[in-house]
């Protein structure tokens, strides 16, 4: 495959204040690919994401990570942000006051400046908006409250979703965003994703359980235990690991080793 | 997590922008304060014995008076005697009959600040009085708000020309007693504006004072009083700048607002007084007494206030509701940085029945500042079915600052209702760095997460100054947090 990768993360090693979370992580995700990262509590999924987002209080002790061909950790957040990368908060955070679609075109204007392209006036950006609204069925009462304020959990996730569909990532993390969610709203979730899959975009899903992905169906699936990927496969590794346990997968997998 | 407190500590480094003097030449008194320089200043603007007389009555009264210290901020005791009370422009001739007759320098000054004077730049449908140091330098629209028989002009023009609306109001909502500052500006007030709404007039437009003090050493002491009559509305604006001095200085205002029977009044305050610099070096003492008296039936009064300069800021625009059903209203937004210090908030005192009272505060503190909310609700035994509802919260930035509620509630009547509600929140990491990963940079995240939890109070204000206030919040705070 000649075409650059969006993400290349080599042998990855991070942690907080004296602890080694990610322990020589290494991934590589194309264009047009989905990829499900799966693991414990505490294997190291999230703070993945958070290192890749650029959130503060994590050392980066050796490795590299290339996005789209440069140095992601290099970049601030909003660069990041700016660039393409999208992280879905597992814990999306509320901002009293602060209407939703305000913040969003602010967002969306961010991205646009940062690509050179003029920013969008309110009326076209509330044209576009409800189009993707109709796209992921949301109501569209969601448009004029508060970002994530006083939302259910099924609905701050469903407004992550939405926010992606906006702002039309390049790499989209998903940080457990099936969790505490629901059936419906799983399948609600799980459907704006599959409908937001692009072939210039990649998606890198994480997630504790396999249940997701009986409605998203992943390129590849990780396996990742204590800081590193320990097996990776196509989607049938997800249903073996719902059979068989994390336990017996990590186990085999460090004794192959 | 370290990093993201240093840089919620790094932001306010903005200057002030309105820091700027204008070489005027003045008239004024020699410092410090005395019969003879009350006399003096009654003498200069030509007034009559009678207010010549409250004056001193004012200053007697005053002699007698200690400064309050119960209030929750610190600061060297000003040397009274080292205050110039009376500081003019000097004129040509005696006072200017039109704007054209005004020093240019005057109206270059206020063209700076954004508040246009003359007759042809004047922004449409706001009626503005001007006060620079201690008097008023021109009032506009005079003559289209005489046709619907509204009184605007400055206080000194009311003296001569409405002496017996003056006599009947002034003191009436807050007596020259009433406390240290507001007997000071008794005695020695200046000017100020004045204004009437005649009986089921609705005024036509916002009308608006702006301040400026501009001579070094100087004190300001205005006095603004506001009439509705029976089933008048006006809605009334103020906004206030300073250069940047070294000393600080003593604004002491008093403000009486007067509403009758089904009378509106709406006072809204953009306060952006010099608040020192970073290391709490110069800037205002901006201690003002305003009260607002709904006297008739059905009356209303709103304050307004968007409080984001001076040193120290010590004021509680408060509500006298003693027509039955009259409502009051007070929403405030207090910012403080760097070394500043504001106690602030309001007085509702229900007397009448059926009178109603809601409260928002929302206090924002950063850098090295104090922030405190004080308020009284009072009802009266008289107040039958009185209802208030208090919302005040405090939003902090950074680690060093401080806010801090200090409600006080008095019932006598049990059929009446209070209910209070207060939150503390800190601006979060987390709020920052969600922006953050949507492309939002850190300053302007601060200023949207500010102004969401502003919302409620400029969604009160009037619309120019609500685009005023949140540009003005943006600037108070820049590099609060960097």
């Amino acid at each position: 495959m000649t075409m650059q990768p969006i993400l290349e993360i080599n042998n990855l090693h991070a942690g907080v204040e004296n602890k080694q979370i990610l322990k020589g992580f290494s991934l590589t995700v194309y264009p047009g690919e989905v990829h499900a990262l799966m693991g414990l509590n505490g294997s190291g999924k999230s703070t993945l994401a958070a290192i890749l987002a650029g959130r503060e209080g994590y050392a980066v002790t050796e490795g590299t990570v290339k996005y789209r061909g440069q140095d992601l950790l290099a970049l601030d957040p909003e660069e990041r942000a700016r660039a393409g990368l999208f992280l879905a908060f597992q814990y999306p955070v509320e901002i009293p006051g602060v209407n939703s679609t305000y913040f969003l075109r602010a967002a969306y204007n961010e991205i646009r400046k940062a690509r050179g392209l003029p920013e969008v006036d309110a009326m076209d950006f509330l044209a576009l908006v409800k189009t993707k609204m109709k796209l992921l069925e949301l109501k569209e009462d969601l448009l004029k409250r508060s970002v994530n304020e006083g939302f259910s959990g099924g609905e701050k996730k469903r407004a992550e979703i939405f926010q992606m569909a906006v702002l039309e990532p390049k790499l989209a993390i998903l940080d457990e965003t099936d969790s505490g969610l629901d059936i419906d709203a799983l399948k609600v979730v799980a459907g704006g994703v599959n409908k937001l899959k692009r072939p210039d975009a990649a998606q890198l899903i994480i997630t504790h359980y396999q249940r997701l992905l009986n409605y998203i169906i992943p390129d590849q699936v990780h396996i990742m235990a204590d800081g590193c990927i320990v097996r990776s496969g196509g989607k049938d590794l997800a249903l073996e690991l719902e059979s068989k346990g994390y336990e017996a997968i990590v186990r085999n997998q460090l004794v192959a080793a | 997590m370290s990093t993201a407190t240093e840089t919620i500590e790094g932001l306010v480094k903005q200057e002030y922008k309105y820091g700027f003097y204008t070489e005027v030449e003045t008239d004024s008194a020699p410092p410090g304060l005395s019969e003879e320089i009350i006399r003096f200043i009654s003498a200069k603007k030509n007034e009559p014995a009678w207010m010549t007389e409250w004056r001193l009555k004012a200053y007697r009264h005053w002699l007698t008076m200690t400064e309050p210290t119960w209030q929750f901020v610190k600061f060297p005791t000003p040397d009274f005697q080292d205050i110039t009370y009376y500081s003019a422009p000097k004129q040509k001739k005696d006072a200017p009959k039109s704007l054209d007759e005004v020093d240019p320098k005057l109206l270059e000054t206020y063209e700076k600040l954004g508040i246009p004077l003359r007759e042809r730049e004047r922004l449409a449908g706001v009626a503005v009085d001007a006060v620079f140091d201690s008097v008023s330098v021109g009032t506009t629209y005079q003559k289209q708000l005489a046709e619907k028989g509204i009184l605007f002009c400055s206080m000194s023009e009311a003296i001569q020309k409405h002496p017996a609306l003056v006599q009947q109001y002034l003191g009436s909502v807050v007596p020259y007693t009433d406390n240290f500052y507001a007997s000071l500006n008794s005695a020695v007030f200046t000017d100020g504006s004045f204004c009437y709404i005649p009986k089921g007039v609705r005024c036509p437009m916002e009308l608006s004072t702006y301040f400026r003090i501009n001579a070094a050493k100087s004190g300001q002491f205005e006095r603004t009083l506001i009439i509705a009559d029976d089933g008048g509305q006006v809605s009334y604006l103020e906004g206030c700048t300073a250069p940047m001095r070294d000393e600080n200085q003593l604004h002491a205002a008093v403000v009486e607002l007067v509403a009758l029977d089904n009378a509106q009044i709406k006072y809204s305050t953009v306060q952006n007084w010099y608040p020192g610099d970073e290391h709490g070096v110069g800037g205002i003492y901006n201690f003002v007494t305003k009260r607002g008296l709904c006297k008739g039936r059905n009356s209303r009064i709103t304050w307004t206030q968007v409080e984001t300069g001076s040193a120290i800021t010590w004021k509680y625009p408060s509500c006298v509701l003693l027509g039955e059903n009259s409502k009051g209203e007070f929403y405030s937004v207090a910012v403080t940085n760097n070394c500043q210090q504001a106690d602030t908030g309001t007085k509702m005192i229900h007397i009448g029945k059926n009178t109603r009272s809601t409260i928002v505060s929302k206090g924002i503190s950063a850098g090295r500042s104090q922030n405190s909310y004080r308020g009284l609700v009072k009802i009266q035994k008289s107040a039958a079915h009185a209802r208030n509802f208090s919302q005040c919260d405090s939003m902090l930035i950074g680690s060093k600052c401080g806010a801090h509620t200090f409600p006080y509630i008095e019932v006598k009547n049990a059929t009446a209702s209070v209910e209070h509600e207060a939150t503390t929140s800190k601006i979060g990491e987390d709020q920052i760095f969600y922006c953050n990963q949507r492309g939002i940079q850190t300053q302007d995240a601060v200023n949207m997460i500010v102004n969401g939890f502003c919302k409620e109070v400029f969604k009160e204000l009037p619309m120019e100054f609500a685009v005023e206030a949140q540009k003005l919040l943006g600037v108070s705070l820049e590099g609060s947090v960097g």
